[in-house]
Protein backbone atom coordinates (compact mmCIF):
# COMPACT_ATOMS: atom_id res chain seq x y z
CA UNK A 1 0.00 0.00 0.00
CA UNK A 2 1.27 3.44 -0.94
CA UNK A 3 0.99 5.70 2.06
CA UNK A 4 1.08 9.40 1.23
CA UNK A 5 1.03 10.74 4.77
CA UNK A 6 1.36 9.37 8.31
CA UNK A 7 -0.46 11.02 11.22
CA UNK A 8 0.61 10.27 14.77
CA UNK A 9 -2.38 11.06 17.00
CA UNK A 10 -1.27 8.87 19.90
CA UNK A 11 -2.16 10.16 23.35
CA UNK A 12 -4.88 12.47 22.07
CA UNK A 13 -8.42 12.15 23.38
CA UNK A 14 -11.80 12.66 21.76
CA UNK A 15 -12.45 14.70 19.61
CA UNK A 16 -8.83 15.38 18.66
CA UNK A 17 -8.07 12.17 16.70
CA UNK A 18 -10.99 12.97 14.40
CA UNK A 19 -10.13 16.68 14.21
CA UNK A 20 -6.46 15.99 13.38
CA UNK A 21 -7.42 13.32 10.85
CA UNK A 22 -9.73 15.77 9.13
CA UNK A 23 -6.98 18.38 8.93
CA UNK A 24 -4.47 15.84 7.62
CA UNK A 25 -6.81 14.51 4.95
CA UNK A 26 -7.65 18.06 3.84
CA UNK A 27 -4.02 18.33 2.72
CA UNK A 28 -4.21 15.20 0.56
CA UNK A 29 -5.53 14.81 -2.96
CA UNK A 30 -8.45 12.52 -3.79
CA UNK A 31 -7.31 8.87 -3.89
CA UNK A 32 -4.27 9.45 -1.66
CA UNK A 33 -3.86 7.43 1.52
CA UNK A 34 -3.42 8.57 5.11
CA UNK A 35 -2.02 6.27 7.76
CA UNK A 36 -3.29 7.13 11.23
CA UNK A 37 -2.03 5.96 14.62
CA UNK A 38 -4.14 6.64 17.72
CA UNK A 39 -4.45 5.29 21.24
CA UNK A 40 -8.03 6.47 21.80
CA UNK A 41 -10.11 3.28 22.01
CA UNK A 42 -13.23 5.17 20.88
CA UNK A 43 -11.45 5.93 17.62
CA UNK A 44 -11.92 2.35 16.51
CA UNK A 45 -15.59 3.13 15.88
CA UNK A 46 -15.19 6.87 15.46
CA UNK A 47 -12.80 6.93 12.53
CA UNK A 48 -14.98 4.68 10.33
CA UNK A 49 -18.06 6.75 11.31
CA UNK A 50 -16.21 9.94 10.49
CA UNK A 51 -14.95 8.57 7.16
CA UNK A 52 -18.43 7.44 6.14
CA UNK A 53 -19.94 10.86 6.85
CA UNK A 54 -17.08 12.85 5.39
CA UNK A 55 -16.95 10.70 2.25
CA UNK A 56 -13.64 8.86 2.70
CA UNK A 57 -12.84 5.15 2.81
CA UNK A 58 -11.17 3.17 5.56
CA UNK A 59 -9.21 0.57 3.62
CA UNK A 60 -7.83 -1.22 6.65
CA UNK A 61 -7.82 -0.93 10.42
CA UNK A 62 -6.13 -2.98 13.11
CA UNK A 63 -4.87 -2.85 16.66
CA UNK A 64 -1.19 -3.36 17.47
CA UNK A 65 -0.11 -3.28 21.13
CA UNK A 66 -2.76 -0.76 22.15
CA UNK A 67 -2.23 1.42 19.09
CA UNK A 68 -5.11 1.63 16.64
CA UNK A 69 -3.94 1.93 13.06
CA UNK A 70 -6.03 3.06 10.13
CA UNK A 71 -5.41 3.45 6.43
CA UNK A 72 -7.83 5.95 4.97
CA UNK A 73 -8.25 6.80 1.32
CA UNK A 74 -9.42 10.30 0.58
CA UNK A 75 -12.73 10.37 -1.31
CA UNK B 1 -20.35 15.84 -0.60
CA UNK B 2 -23.26 17.96 0.50
CA UNK B 3 -22.68 20.36 3.34
CA UNK B 4 -24.88 19.61 6.33
CA UNK B 5 -25.44 21.94 9.23
CA UNK B 6 -25.43 21.45 12.97
CA UNK B 7 -26.45 23.94 15.62
CA UNK B 8 -25.89 23.93 19.35
CA UNK B 9 -27.46 26.20 21.93
CA UNK B 10 -25.02 26.51 24.80
CA UNK B 11 -27.20 27.71 27.67
CA UNK B 12 -25.12 26.24 30.48
CA UNK B 13 -22.00 27.82 31.87
CA UNK B 14 -20.88 24.62 33.60
CA UNK B 15 -17.41 23.38 32.69
CA UNK B 16 -18.52 19.81 31.98
CA UNK B 17 -21.41 20.86 29.77
CA UNK B 18 -19.22 23.39 27.97
CA UNK B 19 -16.65 20.67 27.25
CA UNK B 20 -19.39 18.36 25.95
CA UNK B 21 -20.72 21.18 23.73
CA UNK B 22 -17.34 21.90 22.20
CA UNK B 23 -16.53 18.22 21.67
CA UNK B 24 -19.76 17.78 19.73
CA UNK B 25 -19.24 21.07 17.89
CA UNK B 26 -15.65 20.39 16.83
CA UNK B 27 -16.48 16.76 16.06
CA UNK B 28 -19.30 17.83 13.78
CA UNK B 29 -17.10 20.39 12.04
CA UNK B 30 -14.45 17.70 11.51
CA UNK B 31 -17.10 15.56 9.83
CA UNK B 32 -17.55 18.31 7.29
CA UNK B 33 -20.60 20.02 8.76
CA UNK B 34 -21.16 23.74 9.05
CA UNK B 35 -21.52 24.33 12.78
CA UNK B 36 -23.14 27.21 14.64
CA UNK B 37 -22.84 27.48 18.40
CA UNK B 38 -25.28 29.91 19.94
CA UNK B 39 -24.33 31.08 23.44
CA UNK B 40 -27.06 32.31 25.72
CA UNK B 41 -27.48 33.06 29.44
CA UNK B 42 -24.81 31.30 31.54
CA UNK B 43 -23.18 29.99 28.38
CA UNK B 44 -21.90 33.52 27.76
CA UNK B 45 -19.48 33.08 30.67
CA UNK B 46 -17.51 30.62 28.53
CA UNK B 47 -16.82 33.43 26.06
CA UNK B 48 -15.76 36.06 28.58
CA UNK B 49 -12.19 37.31 28.38
CA UNK B 50 -10.16 36.21 31.39
CA UNK B 51 -8.82 39.67 32.09
CA UNK B 52 -10.93 42.47 33.53
CA UNK B 53 -12.20 44.84 30.85
CA UNK B 54 -13.18 48.29 32.13
CA UNK B 55 -16.62 49.24 30.78
CA UNK B 56 -19.42 51.49 32.00
CA UNK B 57 -21.95 49.46 34.00
CA UNK B 58 -24.86 49.91 36.35
CA UNK B 59 -24.57 48.68 39.93
CA UNK B 60 -26.55 45.51 39.19
CA UNK B 61 -24.47 44.73 36.09
CA UNK B 62 -21.29 45.21 38.10
CA UNK B 63 -22.55 42.68 40.63
CA UNK B 64 -23.22 40.14 37.88
CA UNK B 65 -19.79 40.80 36.39
CA UNK B 66 -18.17 40.11 39.78
CA UNK B 67 -20.19 37.02 40.67
CA UNK B 68 -20.11 35.25 37.32
CA UNK B 69 -17.03 33.33 36.15
CA UNK B 70 -14.75 35.07 33.68
CA UNK B 71 -13.81 32.62 30.94
CA UNK B 72 -13.20 28.87 30.57
CA UNK B 73 -10.67 28.59 33.41
CA UNK B 74 -13.13 29.86 36.02
CA UNK B 75 -16.18 27.69 35.35
CA UNK B 76 -17.57 25.27 37.90
CA UNK B 77 -18.88 21.78 37.20
CA UNK B 78 -22.58 20.86 37.24
CA UNK B 79 -22.25 18.16 39.92
CA UNK B 80 -19.97 17.95 42.96
CA UNK B 81 -18.51 21.42 42.44
CA UNK B 82 -18.11 22.04 46.21
CA UNK B 83 -17.41 25.73 45.80
CA UNK B 84 -14.91 25.20 43.00
CA UNK B 85 -12.97 22.34 44.57
CA UNK B 86 -14.77 19.84 42.33
CA UNK B 87 -13.84 21.80 39.22
CA UNK B 88 -10.19 21.87 40.35
CA UNK B 89 -10.22 18.09 40.88
CA UNK B 90 -11.88 17.56 37.53
CA UNK B 91 -9.29 19.70 35.72
CA UNK B 92 -6.47 17.93 37.56
CA UNK B 93 -7.66 14.47 36.62
CA UNK B 94 -8.43 15.51 33.04
CA UNK B 95 -4.93 16.90 32.67
CA UNK B 96 -3.42 13.68 34.02
CA UNK B 97 -5.44 11.65 31.54
CA UNK B 98 -4.48 13.98 28.72
CA UNK B 99 -8.04 15.09 27.97
CA UNK B 100 -8.34 18.15 25.78
CA UNK B 101 -9.00 21.28 27.85
CA UNK B 102 -11.91 23.61 27.24
CA UNK B 103 -9.49 26.34 26.17
CA UNK B 104 -7.94 24.07 23.54
CA UNK B 105 -11.40 23.02 22.38
CA UNK B 106 -12.42 26.66 21.91
CA UNK B 107 -9.25 27.29 19.88
CA UNK B 108 -9.99 24.19 17.80
CA UNK B 109 -13.53 25.41 17.20
CA UNK B 110 -12.13 28.70 15.90
CA UNK B 111 -9.65 26.88 13.65
CA UNK B 112 -12.48 24.80 12.22
CA UNK B 113 -14.46 27.97 11.43
CA UNK B 114 -17.30 27.16 13.79
CA UNK B 115 -19.65 30.12 13.89
CA UNK B 116 -19.94 31.29 17.49
CA UNK B 117 -22.85 33.56 18.19
CA UNK B 118 -23.54 35.47 21.40
CA UNK B 119 -27.18 36.11 22.28
CA UNK B 120 -27.58 39.87 22.59
CA UNK B 121 -30.65 39.65 24.80
CA UNK B 122 -28.75 37.58 27.38
CA UNK B 123 -25.87 40.03 27.13
CA UNK B 124 -28.31 42.81 28.07
CA UNK B 125 -29.72 40.79 30.97
CA UNK B 126 -26.30 39.99 32.42
CA UNK B 127 -24.87 43.38 31.50
CA UNK B 128 -22.11 41.87 29.38
CA UNK B 129 -20.57 44.13 26.75
CA UNK B 130 -19.00 43.03 23.46
CA UNK B 131 -15.57 44.22 24.66
CA UNK B 132 -15.72 41.68 27.49
CA UNK B 133 -16.15 38.72 25.17
CA UNK B 134 -13.49 37.01 23.07
CA UNK B 135 -12.90 38.14 19.48
CA UNK B 136 -14.41 36.55 16.41
CA UNK B 137 -17.99 36.29 17.66
CA UNK B 138 -21.20 37.18 15.91
CA UNK B 139 -24.08 38.82 17.74
CA UNK B 140 -27.68 37.82 17.13
CA UNK B 141 -31.03 36.76 18.54
CA UNK B 142 -33.61 34.01 18.37
CA UNK B 143 -34.60 34.48 14.71
CA UNK B 144 -31.01 34.03 13.52
CA UNK B 145 -30.74 30.87 15.56
CA UNK B 146 -34.02 29.47 14.25
CA UNK B 147 -33.11 30.29 10.66
CA UNK B 148 -29.95 28.21 11.09
CA UNK B 149 -31.74 25.45 12.99
CA UNK B 150 -34.37 25.12 10.24
CA UNK B 151 -31.65 24.15 7.79
CA UNK B 152 -29.71 21.91 10.19
CA UNK B 153 -30.07 18.21 10.83
CA UNK B 154 -28.60 18.24 14.32
CA UNK B 155 -29.86 20.84 16.81
CA UNK B 156 -28.88 20.54 20.44
CA UNK B 157 -29.67 22.48 23.60
CA UNK B 158 -27.05 22.12 26.29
Amino acid sequence: MNVDKVLDAKGLSCPMPVVRTKKAIDELKSGEILELHTTDSGAFSDIPAWAKTAGHQVIEQREENGVYKFWIQKG
Amino acid sequence: MENNKSTLIVFSGDLDKAIASFIIGTGSAAMGNQVTMFFTFWGLNILRKEQYVPVQKSFMDKMFAKLLPRGPEKLGISKMNFGGLGAKMMKYTMKKKNITTLKELIETAQELDIKMVACTMSMDVLGIKKEELIDGLEYAGVASYLAEANEAKVNLFI
